[in-house]
């Protein structure tokens, strides 16, 4: 059978294992749509809080940015799994036994103000949209490939889908489809993770053959990525880290408590019976996002010792890579480069003419260096790699069969679908419930507000999805951005909920709008007002990254320190807390008596 | 029965506060700041920094979780405030 074909095969069967669970499992009221019904064992939930959570971000482009970044690729692995601490102890059981199903419910009756639980609305909002803008970049890359069509066409196939799934199946269907996506999607990264890490290692288990010798020879993979990133004026690859350690520690804070504060991983543990279960979830979660975020730092570097390989076969032999016959030539370049250069993805200019791909950093200015490149006559690096294609294509750089391209078409997809599912999900309850029911249309009807938690939904995935069309960055860059969102509004204010007795509504209030606002104008100086091209005005501010050097990604993590700080300065100037209101933080850090979850509030 | 809602909570907070210090340690100590340092150490084919950041960090933070989660429920026990 074709790859075509069997990539058909293998994305029909997994869509149709989705949509028959989702039809199994529809939700019928606002509780099972909401909350799944309020009964998910933690196991379960920690796998379906895994697919919701290894977005496209995580599938797709992960891997690509820490195979470019090397070591400083960390802060991904670390802020992303990190915050699973976070959330374990000092938010989930508190949040369950708060019993809610929304993060702005909890806002509206711990700050005891309609105006805390409206501004949570609009934080939640811009963090959530942020982060679709970035799945529906990651389903682009991924359709495009896949049926090959161009990569806006992608993007509108991803959105139909999207639309389909999430709005008839509700948080019931999506906990149990979830489960299945989690299942397709770790297969699909984990299967040619393995295959590769034999081929380069002998060593079955890709964490373990990262730190192996390669195959046939006593030098290690990490040290060989090493050697040769240096011999084509890369940086280090165990090393390297992007712009300073400051920015590398800062980066990591955001993405860490910004993954605390996402609403809709906050959500999944309302879905199970108990605060203890709620602590124990969150670990769960990890142990199944952990399989694959230690997997991709050894996809990630064993795909760029592909690629370098593949480009530069000399270097396996230490030969001269400057040779004029040590670069591959373009005409015999492997089918998986002929493929992925219809899609625009990946891009071969021949420079100096002489029909070879010359693939090596050309930004390097040591002397040295720059004298063997015009010894070799090279003008300019040759190739150019889009990132996000980097897990999508490892399996055809290793040769491996048909059937474990197909599955990592799924399991992209797989990823894509989930998280944008669970984000639609937050996004519509935040406009149809906290929005629409407890502010704007009280009486509303069950059935009135599930119709306007569908059409929410629907009105998100068009705009995420147009605004996916023209994306300020990389998936998981445009990720990350969302994430320093809810860094700097949500989870202090959640935080300072549990934590303080005495922080009042208008301290939490004018914490999450300092927070999210000094955040937003540091990302809208540096890449454009709503991200629109050409409305940066960060030459007005002394260039870019003009704090201390931290870039626009990880200013989450200052966001949160200014809402801590203006939150505390205003409770000191304004009335104290009412004394119930404290006796209910009392009461939340209780386990005892913890209930069913009450959306009818 | 009238717990001791303030011992509980003491208890609570000393534990979060011990996990965090290990989370802090392992993640931005041992994966960042002492990460050069620590490079010319090796563990198998591994610079031992690289592997505190890439590997080490997000095994002992799901270990971090589970124990977390059964001192918590000791703690509620000996408190007399775990869920029925």
């Amino acid at each position: 059978m074709s790859l075509q074909a069997t990539t058909y095969l293998f994305v029909g069967l997994s869509f149709a294992l989705y949509i028959g669970i989702a039809v199994w499992a529809r939700a019928g009221s606002t509780k099972e749509f909401y909350a799944a019904g309020g009964n998910v064992h933690p196991v379960m939930n920690g796998m379906a809080t895994g697919a919701d959570w290894m977005s496209a971000a995580s599938f797709i482009s992960m891997a690509g940015l820490i195979s470019n970044m090397g070591y400083g690729g960390a802060l991904f692995l670390m802020g992303w799994t990190g915050g699973y601490v976070l959330l374990a102890m000092l938010l989930a059981p508190y949040l369950r036994k708060f019993g809610k199903f929304t993060v702005p419910q909890f806002f509206g009756t711990r700050y005891y103000s309609k105006g805390a639980s409206t501004v949570a609305v609009f934080c939640l909002l811009a963090a959530s949209l942020t982060y679709i803008i970035g799945q529906m970049t990651g389903v682009g890359v991924a359709f495009s490939r896949f049926l090959g069509v161009s990569n806006s066409t992608g993007i509108y196939i991803g959105m139909a889908i999207v639309f389909c799934y999430a709005v008839f199946g509700g948080m019931k269907g999506i906990t149990y489809t979830q489960v299945a996506q989690y299942c397709v999607l770790i297969l699909a990264y984990t299967v040619p993770a393995i295959f590769i890490s034999l081929q380069l290692t002998g060593n079955p288990i890709p964490q373990l053959g990262l730190g192996s010798d390669m195959v046939g020879s006593s030098v290690s993979l990490l040290h060989k990525l090493d050697l040769i990133s240096t011999d084509l004026g890369f940086a280090q690859y165990t090393t390297h880290i992007r712009i300073s350690m400051l920015n590398t520690f800062v980066y990591t804070v955001s993405l860490m408590i910004g993954t605390a504060g996402l609403p809709h991983v906050i959500m999944r543990f309302f879905t199970v019976p108990s605060v203890k279960d709620a602590r124990s979830s969150a670990g769960w979660a990890l142990v199944f996002i952990a399989i694959l975020y230690t997997t991709a730092p050894a996809v990630a570097a064993m795909a760029r010792m592909n690629l370098l390989k593949t480009v530069n076969p000399t270097i396996m032999t230490n030969g001269d890579v400057f040779a004029p016959d040590a670069q591959i030539e373009h005409a015999k370049r492997p089918d998986w480069m002929t493929r992925w250069e219809v899609t625009g993805l990946l891009k071969f200019k021949d420079l100096n003419g002489d029909g070879r791909i010359q693939y090596y950093n050309d930004k390097n200015t040591d002397p040295a260096f720059q004298a063997k490149v015009a010894a070799a006559g090279w003008k300019g690096s040759e190739l150019s790699v889009n990132q996000d294609i980097i897990v999508l294509a490892n399996p055809e750089i290793a040769l491996l069969p048909n059937w474990v391209i197909a599955l990592v078409a799924a399991g992209g997809l797989a990823a894509a679908l989930s998280t944008a599912a669970g984000l639609l999900l937050a996004i519509s309850s935040a406009i149809s419930h906290d929005l629409l029911k407890e502010k704007f249309m009280p009486d509303l009807t069950e059935k009135g507000e599930l119709m306007a938690g569908k059409i929410s939904m629907a009105v998100a995935i068009v705009v995420a999805g147009l605004l996916g069309l023209h994306p300020p960055g990389f998936a998981a860059g445009t990720v990350a951005i969302a994430f320093g969102l809810a860094a700097s509004s949500i989870f202090p204010a959640l935080m300072m909920g549990i934590f303080s007795k005495t922080m009042n509504k208008h301290g939490a209030i004018a914490g999450m709008i300092a927070g999210i606002g000094v955040t937003m104008f540091y990302v809208f100086a540096h890449k454009g007002i709503f991200f629109i091209k050409g409305t940066d005005f960060v030459s007005h501010l002394g260039g870019a990254n003009f704090f201390f050097g931290i870039e626009p990604n990880a200013f989450g993590a200052i966001g949160a320190v200014v809402n801590f700080a203006v939150a505390f300065a205003v409770k000191n100037m304004t009335e104290p807390v009412p004394a119930d209101i404290a006796a209910m933080v009392e009461a939340v850090r209780i386990p005892r008596g913890s209930k069913v979850v009450d959306g009818t509030h | 029965m009238q717990h001791d809602s303030a011992g509980y909570w003491k208890a609570t907070l000393g534990l979060i506060r011990n996990v965090l210090i290990v989370w802090f340690v392992v993640s931005y100590g041992f994966g960042i700041l002492l990460a050069p340092a620590l490079n010319s150490i090796h563990i198998g084919g591994y610079p031992l920094g690289f592997w505190f950041a890439q590997q080490g960090s997000m095994y002992v933070f799901v270990a971090l979780i589970f124990i977390y989660a059964k001192l918590m429920g000791n703690i509620d026990k000996k408190f007399d405030v775990h869920e029925d």
